[in-house]
């Protein structure tokens, strides 16, 4: 599978599947991305594009979103993080987010609150420029998930929708690792939301 | 005249593939052999004092980096770090999976250290690596995973292992001590580079220590990255040429050698075998044989590494060479006699690494070899001949196989694939 957004942005696009997602706004439904140039020889867990994913690979996602990941949590709550990467010519925001895995999932900042970094969801969402990029990793924005149905476990990959703000959405898988940091996602008392 | 360093014939920065770095080699090793000492101490003379005509500064300093940029590809039929020259730095580990890590965890497991080892590899930072900037001079870092038999038994699959994959046989010569025994999960990680392999070393122990916990850790090293010609046989620890009889990798006799063709479907089609063997030097008692029986006992000159019937080192051994007496000039019990072997498809690939642990109090060193044997089939390549050895090898009076380890190591991969996929998947 092809695809034109893995072009300009090599390497590693190829691990994320943005998955066809059809919004009830518009016609522009995201490309299914696999590994550059290569068939994406089905390891079971992949959501395979649909049909017209595939047909309609020659247009580009507006969203992408690079090297995507989440942190393992047993419970409660966790994050993901990742670049968000806009195609287009024009600023984007990000302006909610929902996940396969937990009840709520909210765009947080981590803020410095008189010396002190304090998480809490960011106004206005992800802005994230024309041919620019936006960074979610720990200790700075980062998508929180709240909530969580079930473990997530090292080497589970969750499913991650965010909207934007014109309401077209973006769907993307993160693969889950063991990681120390983040902590500030783990505060008592957060999960009240 | 000084002591400058002597820096490595210019070539091409990180042009990647393994082809490229057999050309580098030959380019490399043929400007040392004939340019020699001189065209090298005119480049590291002009790095030294920047008056040269030879180089710029500028030119020097990209030399001296050239070797931290180069990779070698992480994707493709065959997993890099088996037919790769080796790299002067190596770590085995070895894995005990959890009792909870079954076929579902051992896949998810995988792919993590997959996704980890194509990054690292290519000079990239693993995701969630908290040392990204260590990433980016991989050395030609390569990461070789190997399944032991006891994974095989976690998947439920244990139909899919290869036969003579099981703990070897216990030999009159061993001395194995437990602790660097066994392993149901290999990972092999060589640099050129000892922080880009403690880099990966860490990063793929964060992702394996969900699933599995680790039971040994095994360095190793070589000669420095272009302290000699990279085609040369390198010497180890006892002094001893070792590898000369190795088939070279990229030839027809090392793929029929090394890569599985029979057994186990998922192992066929690109796959190997791993022998480690952990063998302590005696070298307390070996300082004692004075060097006509150290050639003796190997059936080698120790300089040059020429067998005692020939001249060179790559001469062939002449086993019926008779001496003045009638007695053959290669003994009965020498090392390389014990060890040959005539067919090609029964020749095992040798890709070892020095060890030298810290000595123990009265100087008794901790020294030997990390012996990592890769054959297409335990039973049929590596076990004949270590049968032979253990029986009359001379050389075994100063050399005890203190660890021993087999592993299944399963085909390469493509962008998007992951190692062991062909089985676990």
């Amino acid at each position: 599978m092809r695809t034109t957004a893995a072009s300009s942005a090599p390497g590693r696009l190829a691990r994320l599947r943005l998955l066809a997602a059809a919004t009830t706004a518009g016609a522009i439904s995201l490309v299914a991305l696999t590994a550059c140039g290569s068939d994406s020889s089905s390891s079971g867990t992949d959501t395979p594009a649909t049909p017209s994913a595939k047909a309609a690979a020659t247009a580009a996602a507006p969203v992408t979103v690079k090297d995507p990941w989440a942190k393992a949590a047993d419970s409660g709550m966790t994050a993901v993080f990742g670049t968000l990467v806009n195609t287009t010519d024009s600023p984007l925001t990000v302006v909610s987010a929902t996940s396969t895995v937990s009840k709520k999932t909210e765009l947080h900042e981590v803020a410095d609150v008189d010396g002190k970094p304090v998480m809490r969801p960011k106004k206005g969402g992800f802005v994230i420029p024309a041919k620019g990029s936006h960074q979610l990793q720990p200790g700075a924005d980062h998508l929180m998930l709240m909530g969580l149905a079930k473990a997530v476990r090292p080497g589970d990959e969750i499913t991650v929708t965010l909207t934007l703000k014109d309401e077209r959405t973006l769907r993307f898988t993160a693969v889950a690792k063991a990681f120390a940091g983040g902590k500030e996602n783990y505060r008592p008392g957060m999960e009240k939301g | 005249m000084d002591n400058t360093p002597v820096h490595p014939a210019p070539s091409a920065p990180a042009a990647g593939g393994t082809t490229a770095v057999g050309r580098r080699r030959l380019l490399t090793g043929g400007a040392l052999t004939l340019g020699g000492a001189l065209a090298g101490a005119g480049i590291g003379a002009a790095a030294a004092d920047g008056s040269g005509q030879a180089a710029t500064a500028g030119e020097a300093r990209r030399r001296e980096t050239a070797y931290g940029t180069q990779k070698v590809p992480f994707h493709g039929r065959h997993q890099a770090g088996i037919a790769t020259p080796a790299q002067a730095h190596a770590v085995f580990l070895g894995f005990e999976l959890a009792d909870r890590t079954d076929r579902a965890a051992l896949g998810r497991m995988m792919r993590l250290l997959t996704d980890d080892a194509a990054r690292l590899t290519q000079g990239e930072a693993a995701l969630a690596d908290t040392e990204a900037e260590l990433a980016a001079l991989p050395a030609r870092l390569t990461v070789t995973f190997g399944f032991g038999p006891g994974l095989f038994e976690a998947a439920g699959l244990d139909d899919q292992r290869p036969a003579s994959l099981a703990p070897l046989p216990r030999f009159p010569i061993d001395r194995l001590q437990d602790r660097w025994n066994g392993g149901d999960l290999l990972i092999q990680i060589c640099a050129d580079d000892p922080l880009s392999v403690a880099h990966a070393q860490r990063m793929l122990t964060k992702d394996a220590r969900t699933f599995a916990r680790l039971r040994w850790a095994q360095r190793g090293f070589r000669r420095g990255r272009g302290v000699q010609d990279e085609g040369a046989t390198q010497h180890n620890l006892m002094g001893q040429l070792d590898g000369t009889a190795n088939p070279a990798p990229g030839g027809d006799a090392f793929a029929k050698a090394v890569w599985t063709d029979a057994g186990p479907r998922w192992l066929r089609d690109g796959g190997t075998t791993l022998v480690l063997r952990r063998i302590r030097m005696e070298l307390e008692t070996w300082d004692a044989a004075d060097t006509k029986a150290k050639e003796f006992t190997i059936g080698r000159r120790l300089g040059t590494g020429a067998p005692l019937t020939g001249t060179a080192e790559t001469d062939p051994p002449d086993f019926d060479a008779k001496d003045a007496l009638g007695f053959p000039v290669i003994s009965e019990f020498a090392h390389i006699r014990r060890a040959h072997v005539g067919e090609e498809r029964q020749h095992i690939f040798r890709r070892p690494y020095n060890y030298d642990d810290a000595p123990a109090a009265d100087g008794r060193p901790d020294t030997g070899l990390l012996f990592a044997s890769f054959q297409r089939d335990i039973g049929e390549q590596f076990l004949p001949i270590q049968r032979r050895l253990a029986a009359s090898d001379l050389l075994n009076q100063w050399t005890t196989p203190i660890g021993s380890a087999v592993f299944a190591i399963p085909p390469g991969c493509a962008p998007g694939g992951w190692i062991g996929q062909t089985l676990l998947g």
